[in-house]
C-alpha cells in the first residue's frame, strides 16, 4: 500500500475520531476555540509520530524475547513519556495554549487514539516507515476533526438554539452531524 | 529464570531512559515561578468569591505579583489578608473601612400586598419575570432569595418576606448586588448606615397606593439636610455619601419611615 493511501485513509476514510469514535474527549473538551483545537492537534501529532518511532523498535526487541503479551505496558510508558515531555515544554514556551488544554493536554496519555495508532501498525503489519505514515495521517485526522468541529462550533454559540438544548447537548448533536459528513468517504479506499 | 529477567530489565531500561530524558527536559525547560504567588495565594481565603475582579483567589495572587493589582482588594480577607499580602509585596498599603451590604426595600409584607399569587420556580429572577413580580411595587424586594443562595457567609435571611443582611457575617463581596434582578442592594462602608429603604420611581401617590413605606418624595429630609447630602431624584430620596455626614437627621423626620439607619440586622 502507497503511502498516499495510507495518509488519506487516515485522515478521510477512516478518520479516527468521526468515523471510529477514538479520542472524543479532547474532540469535545478543547473544540471551543480554534486555537486551542490547533494546539491540542499538534501535540497529538508530535505524541503519535514520536510514540509511533519509539514504539516500533520496542515492539520488535519485544518480538525477539517473545514476550509481546506486555506490549500494552510498554507502549503506554512511551506514550506518557512523550505527553509528560510536551506537557513540560508547552508549559515553558506557551503559557497561554498550556492553561487553554487544562487537564485535556495530560489525558493525551489515555487518549485511545494514540495508543490505536501505535497497536494498529503492529496490527495491520506496517513497517517503520509505513507506521510513522499512519501515525502522521492519524494525528492529521484528529486535528482536522478538532478545526472542522471548533468552527461548527463557534456557530452554534451565535445561533439560537433551543434552551434545553443549549451547552453539552447542542455539542453532541453537533458532533453527530459532522460525523455523517464524513459517512460519504466510506468505501472510496 | 531468563524468563522473568529479560522483560524486568527491558522495562527497567525503558524507564530509565525515560527517567533521564524527563529530568533532562524539566531542567531545561523549567519554569520559573514566583514563590510569592504561592505565598499570597496562602493567605488569602481561597473563598473563590470573584469580589477582587479576578477569577478566583490563585488569579488574584498571580494579578499582584505579575501585573500589579493592588493588595487590598480581597473582600472576605479584609484587612488580616491585606497586611499578610503588603508584607510579601513589601508595600505600604492602606486598608479600607469594612464594607457591607444594605438592602434599599422596606416593603415587607406588612407595607406592601401582593398582586398574584406566584408558585413557580422559587427565585427572584424568575418570578420577575411575570408581570415585574408578583409584588403591587414592581421595583421592591420579592423575597425568594436569589441573593440568599449565592451569599458565601449565610449574612443573608429572609424576613416577612423582604432580604435582611446580617452586618456582623456580611463580608461586602458584592455577590447579593449582582444577583438582586432590581438591582436593590448596595454594598458601602458599615459607617454610612443611613440609606433610603425604597428604590421605587413612581410618582408619590401611586407609592402610597401599594406601600406603606414608600418614598413618596415629600422633600421633607431634602429641606432639613445640613449638608445637602439628601436629593429627590426620579421620585425618590436619594443620599450622596460624598457629603453625607451620617448625623441621622433625615432619619427624624421622615414621616412614613422610608429613611432608616440600618445597622445590625438591616
Amino acid at each position: 500500500m502507497s503511502y498516499l493511501m495510507i495518509l488519506i485513509g487516515c485522515v478521510f476514510v477512516n478518520n479516527v475520531v468521526l468515523s471510529q469514535f477514538m479520542g472524543i474527549c479532547p474532540f469535545l473538551g478543547v473544540s471551543k476555540q480554534m486555537k486551542s483545537s490547533v494546539g491540542m492537534g499538534a501535540a497529538v501529532i508530535f505524541v503519535m509520530i514520536c510514540a509511533t518511532a519509539i514504539t516500533y523498535p520496542v515492539y520488535r526487541l519485544l518480538e525477539k524475547f517473545e514476550i509481546t503479551y506486555l506490549k500494552t505496558v510498554a507502549f503506554i510508558l512511551v506514550i506518557a513519556m512523550f505527553v509528560q515531555l510536551v506537557e513540560i515544554v508547552m508549559k515553558k514556551m506557551m503559557p497561554p495554549l498550556y492553561k487553554a488544554l487544562g487537564v485535556y493536554l495530560p489525558l493525551i496519555t489515555t487518549n485511545c487514539a494514540v495508543l490505536g495508532v501505535t497497536i494498529g501498525n503492529i496490527d495491520n503489519g506496517y513497517n517503520f516507515l509505513q507506521s510513522v505514515t499512519n501515525a502522521l495521517g492519524t494525528g492529521l485526522a484528529f486535528t482536522l476533526a478538532l478545526l472542522l468541529f471548533s468552527g461548527v462550533r463557534s456557530s452554534i454559540e451565535d445561533s439560537d438554539f433551543p434552551e434545553t438544548f443549549k451547552g453539552v447537548p447542542a455539542t453532541l448533536i453537533a458532533a453527530s452531524i459532522v460525523s455523517l459528513s464524513f459517512m460519504g468517504f466510506t468505501g472510496i479506499i | 529464570m531468563t524468563t522473568y529477567l529479560i522483560p524486568i530489565g527491558i522495562f527497567a531500561a525503558l524507564g530509565i531512559l525515560a527517567g533521564v530524558l524527563l529530568t533532562v527536559a524539566s531542567k531545561v525547560f523549567a519554569v520559573e515561578t514566583d514563590e510569592r504567588v504561592e505565598k499570597i495565594a496562602e493567605a488569602l481565603p481561597q473563598a473563590n468569591c470573584g469580589a477582587c475582579g479576578f477569577s478566583g483567589c490563585n488569579d488574584y495572587a498571580d494579578a499582584i505579583v505579575n501585573k500589579g493589582a493592588e493588595c487590598n482588594l480581597c473582600k472576605p480577607g479584609g484587612a488580616d489578608s491585606a497586611a499578610v499580602i503588603s508584607q510579601i509585596m513589601g508595600v505600604e498599603v492602606t486598608v479600607g473601612e469594612r464594607e457591607v451590604a444594605f438592602v434599599r426595600c422596606s416593603g415587607d409584607c406588612n407595607t406592601t400586598p401582593h398582586k398574584y399569587d406566584y408558585d413557580g420556580i422559587q427565585s427572584c429572577s424568575a418570578c420577575n419575570r411575570f408581570y415585574n413580580g408578583s409584588k403591587l411595587c414592581t421595583s421592591g424586594c420579592l423575597g425568594y432569595g436569589d441573593c440568599v443562595s449565592v451569599c458565601p457567609e449565610g449574612a443573608i435571611s429572609i424576613v416577612d418576606r423582604i432580604a435582611k443582611v446580617d452586618i456582623n457575617k456580611c463580608i461586602g463581596c458584592g455577590l447579593c448586588a449582582k444577583a438582586c434582578p432590581n438591582n436593590l442592594i448596595a454594598v458601602r462602608k458599615v459607617s454610612q448606615s443611613v440609606d433610603v429603604c425604597c428604590s421605587s420611581n413612581d410618582i408619590g401617590r401611586i407609592t402610597r397606593s401599594i406601600c406603606h413605606s414608600g418614598c413618596i418624595g415629600c422633600k421633607l429630609c431634602e429641606k432639613n439636610c445640613e449638608s445637602g447630602a439628601i436629593k429627590v431624584v426620579d421620585n425618590h430620596a436619594v443620599i450622596d455619601y460624598e457629603k453625607c455626614t451620617n448625623c441621622g437627621k433625615c432619619v427624624d423626620v421622615c414621616k412614613i419611615h422610608a429613611v432608616r439607619r440600618l445597622d445590625g440586622l438591616n
